[in-house]
């Protein structure tokens, strides 16, 4: 598979019909793998890697990639494939720039060191992809909680975020030049929380500036230092909008026509 | 040198957190966690805590002082409040070390004393790492695994745990459980050597630190080698947070309505809005905000201390950064003899 992989690129880049390469780059120890860009078959030879440590979703660095100009490579695992898409019909990237090589994908882990051993990602153990564990199933599991529970349950996630913004940074639909929560005029800069409520608001507003373009990747969740299993907020919003809008009515389809949401789900205060 | 069997151990810790708060390692949800102390909890004595012992003496957000106005008079309110003494107990060689770093910083004039104050009523009892992480990269950094620094030292041995004080407050601190332990000859625990033996044989433990130090500004500032090692950054500042020895705040205030409440918190040299000025961050890309967290790290920290690195081998930035960039692969590449 990797060698394949390699070979392609390395003949899209002999014949000019790319002049670099966005993969998956070895580490130092087998699985510290990091995003790279590649620019000669050499580079691929020595440092290229395909493996089950290849979780990180390539797409939104093709948002810095595309304003240095030429054209790029870029793999995409079918998870990747909807940020990728999202990003083209957002204008934040070039689809003509762009050399799409679709990879298959059996999962993405990361590995613990202290108990040595590998961890599938929070992600694939729900994934589309595979049909063992259906989309929702994780969602309809904290719906059938009590809503004390549900508060419980997401406070003990949340209270241990530090606020590092991994989540926001990794996610391809957060590709603001300035997100609000880093403009310390906005008033909700929060880079110091008064309290632990301000870190809980963060999540919802941000799953909210989200909600109809999230793409449900799992970078999110994969990226979370501290393990918040936050795309649950994003599949709750995504379940909510599918069930009001139909499969593939996303917010960012947007006429004039379309119906208010209390024409659809009911409800409302309408005048 | 005093030792108690392990058996023993709980009762050591009821005694200690019935004089003072003690908080250790515990594992809970597949993460470990300084955590406070209360029996029957699964503590961690092999491997290292996900976020560093840095947050009791420099928290992530604390107050400063609040400001109030009633008409025109502004009225500044200390919130300080007297701290309590507490206990670190299994703190690890690397991050005992990290709080000289910590104190070089905070304790050289002008003294800060909110951070003064909770060293001051702190005590720190390490632990040595008989089982070291496949992460840990001490040794790279002068640091000795088995036989670490800290108020008091600590070692398991077989059944035995032994305990050393190091500081006359440490003496003082270990004298009050001098029922609960009986003494014990210094040489009591074997084997120190292959404490060493398992740390030397790590994967990353060879990392050459020999070409860093403070007079190599010129050699790794403008090599393009930077580019490809932060292509891949978020600007996230995880490796900053949870490293032991980054010590960056800001300082916020907020409006209340009717004042102000200052507040200090973690800063990142990874951010857009660090160390901003009138005309914004000097560091307008992330390839120069990635290089000065390494470089500080490497050069500049040690050009001002003598040559002691700002690094202390823990492992955090490689385990934790969410695109697997981390300072021995930033070392391996900016060393390479080609
Ligand atoms: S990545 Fe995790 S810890 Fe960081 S801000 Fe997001 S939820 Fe919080
Ligand atoms: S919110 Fe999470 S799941 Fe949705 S697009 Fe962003 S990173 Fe992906
Ligand atoms: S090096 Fe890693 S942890 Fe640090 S800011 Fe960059 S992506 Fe985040
Ligand atoms: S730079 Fe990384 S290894 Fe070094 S002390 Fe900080 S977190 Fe630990
Ligand atoms: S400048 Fe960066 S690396 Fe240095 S202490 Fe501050 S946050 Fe850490």
């Amino acid at each position: 598979m990797q060698n394949e992989m390699i070979a392609n690129v390395s003949a899209l880049l002999a014949d000019g019909k790319v002049d670099r390469v966005l993969g998956w780059k070895r580490g130092e120890l087998g699985w510290d793998v990091s995003p790279a860009v590649f620019h000669t078959p050499r580079e691929l030879q020595q440092e290229f890697v395909y493996d089950r440590y290849c979780g990180a979703n390539l797409s939104k660095y093709l948002v810095a990639e595309c304003r240095k100009g030429g054209r790029l490579a870029i793999f995409l695992k079918p998870c990747d494939r909807p940020a990728f898409e999202l990003l083209v019909k957002e204008h934040r990237i070039s689809r003509e720039m762009c050399h799409v090589l679709e990879v298959p994908c059996s999962g993405s882990y990361s590995y613990d060191p202290e108990a040595e051993e590998d961890r599938l990602d929070i992600r694939c153990a729900a994934c589309e992809h595979a049909d063992a564990h259906p989309l929702h199933k994780q969602v309809e599991d904290i719906e059938a909680m009590t809503p004390a529970e549900r508060f419980a349950f997401w406070q003990g996630e949340l209270s241990r975020c530090i606020r590092c913004n991994a989540c926001r940074n990794a996610c391809p639909a957060c590709t603001c030049e300035s997100c609000v929560f880093d403009n310390p005029a906005s008033g909700v800069a929060q880079k110091a929380a008064t309290n632990s409520f301000e870190e809980n608001l963060f999540h919802i507003i941000r799953a909210f500036h989200v909600a109809g373009r999230c793409v449900d990747c799992g970078e999110c969740s994969r990226v979370c230092p501290q393990h918040i299993p936050l795309h649950l907020l994003n599949r709750k919003l995504i379940k909510e909008l599918r069930n009001a809008y139909g499969e593939d009515a996303s917010l960012t389809a947007f006429c004039e026509t379309d119906p208010e949401p209390s024409d659809v789900i009911g409800g409302g205060n309408r005048a | 040198m005093r030792k108690l069997s392990l058996v023993s151990l709980p009762l050591l810790f009821a005694a200690i957190d019935e004089r003072m708060p003690l908080y250790l390692p515990v594992r809970s949800d597949g993460r470990v966690e300084f955590t406070r102390w209360m029996g029957g909890q699964d503590i961690a004595f092999t491997g290292n805590t996900d976020r560093s012992a840095k947050d009791f003496f420099f928290p992530q957000s604390e107050e400063l002082m609040r400001l109030r106005r009633e008409g025109k008079r502004v009225e500044v309110l200390d919130t300080r409040r007297e701290a309590e003494d507490f206990v670190l107990f299994g703190v690890r060689p690397c991050d005992v070390k990290s709080f000289d770093i910590l104190d070089s910083v905070f304790l050289a004039g002008p003294v800060d004393s909110y951070y003064a104050t909770r060293r001051e009523h702190g005590v720190v009892v390490s632990l040595a790492c008989h089982l070291p992480s496949s992460t840990c990269f001490c040794s790279a950094f002068g640091i000795d695994a088995a036989d670490p620094a800290g108020d008091v030292a600590a070692w398991l041995a077989g059944d035995t745990l032994y305990l050393r004080a190091n500081t006359e407050k440490g003496e003082r601190w270990l004298a009050a459980y001098d029922t609960l332990t009986e003494p014990s000859d210094e040489n009591a625990i074997a084997d120190l050597q292959q404490i060493r033996d398992k740390v030397s044989a790590l994967p990353l433990a060879k990392l050459n630190t020999a070409v860093f130090g403070g007079d190599k500004l010129a050699t790794f500032f403008d090599l393009p080698d930077w580019e490809s090692l932060s292509v891949a950054c978020l600007g996230c500042g995880t490796c900053t947070f949870v490293c032991p020895t980054c010590q960056c705040y800001d300082i916020v205030d907020f409006y209340t309505g009717h004042g102000i409440q200052r507040l200090r918190c973690w800063d990142s040299c990874m951010y857009s809005d660090f160390t901003k000025m009138a005309h914004g961050n000097p560091r307008t890309t992330q390839r120069e905000r990635f290089r000065q967290r390494f470089m500080h790290k490497l050069v500049y920290y040690p050009a001002e201390h003598e040559g002691v690195f700002g690094c202390v081998g823990c492992g955090r930035c490689l385990r934790k950064c969410p695109q697997a960039l981390h300072i021995a692969k930033v070392m391996r590449t900016l060393g390479k003899e080609d």
